[in-house]
């Protein structure tokens, strides 16, 4: 079932791939982005769930800060530029 | 088993949300797929990781990640659309209950 997680996570990671590919605009790229940080997040836990390893879980509250940070300053920039 | 279930689940809101983000027509409508399905899919996958982890330490730091993830995903996903309202505006099909309404000149 792990195994199931992990591919369905990939997917998703593969069509936010595509989207921050052809993205037409800036904020199509950083709502990519934001969903590939998510992808990360859940692959990190589920991963630290089946090992038993918690080593990389701190790394987890990082990046939920960090990611939201990021977004909003590019959503400043966006504001900011015309 | 339970934690499996519930990180499956997460998983397919999450490709779900990825449909969305792929497929929707405009920028508002992607960050609507994804800030609410992928909020609760990250929800879930973190429960999911929470139920079978052991150590109090690791699990501490899931439901911190997952408290902060809630407190500063929604905001972002607002300061993006307000960016993108203020500066491209919505499609003309769709409800724009901040326009200012016309000037009325026939009185």
């Amino acid at each position: 079932m792990t195994q199931a997680t992990l591919f369905i996570l990939a997917a998703a990671a593969l069509l936010f791939a595509v989207r921050l590919a052809v993205g037409p605009s800036l904020a199509d790229r950083v709502v990519a982005l934001n969903g590939l940080i998510i992808v990360g997040m859940g692959a990190i836990a589920t991963q630290a769930a089946h090992t038993s390893v918690g080593s990389f879980l701190p790394t987890l509250v990082a990046i939920s800060l960090v990611g939201p940070i990021g977004t909003g300053m590019i959503a400043r920039y966006i504001e900011g530029r015309s | 088993m339970i934690g499996e279930a519930l990180a499956l689940f997460g998983a397919v809101l999450v490709l779900l949300s990825a449909i969305g983000v792929l497929r929707l027509g405009d920028v508002l409508a992607r960050l609507h797929a994804l800030a609410k399905a992928s909020t609760l899919g990250v929800l879930l996958l973190l429960a999911g990781a929470a139920v079978n982890l052991r150590d109090l330490n690791d699990l501490t730091s899931v439901v911190l990640a997952g408290i902060l993830h809630l407190l500063a995903s929604p905001p972002a996903s607002n300061m993006i659309s307000r960016a993108v309202y203020l500066v491209e505006g919505v499609p003309d099909s769709a409800l724009d209950e901040r326009r200012e309404p016309e000037p009325d000149h026939t009185v």
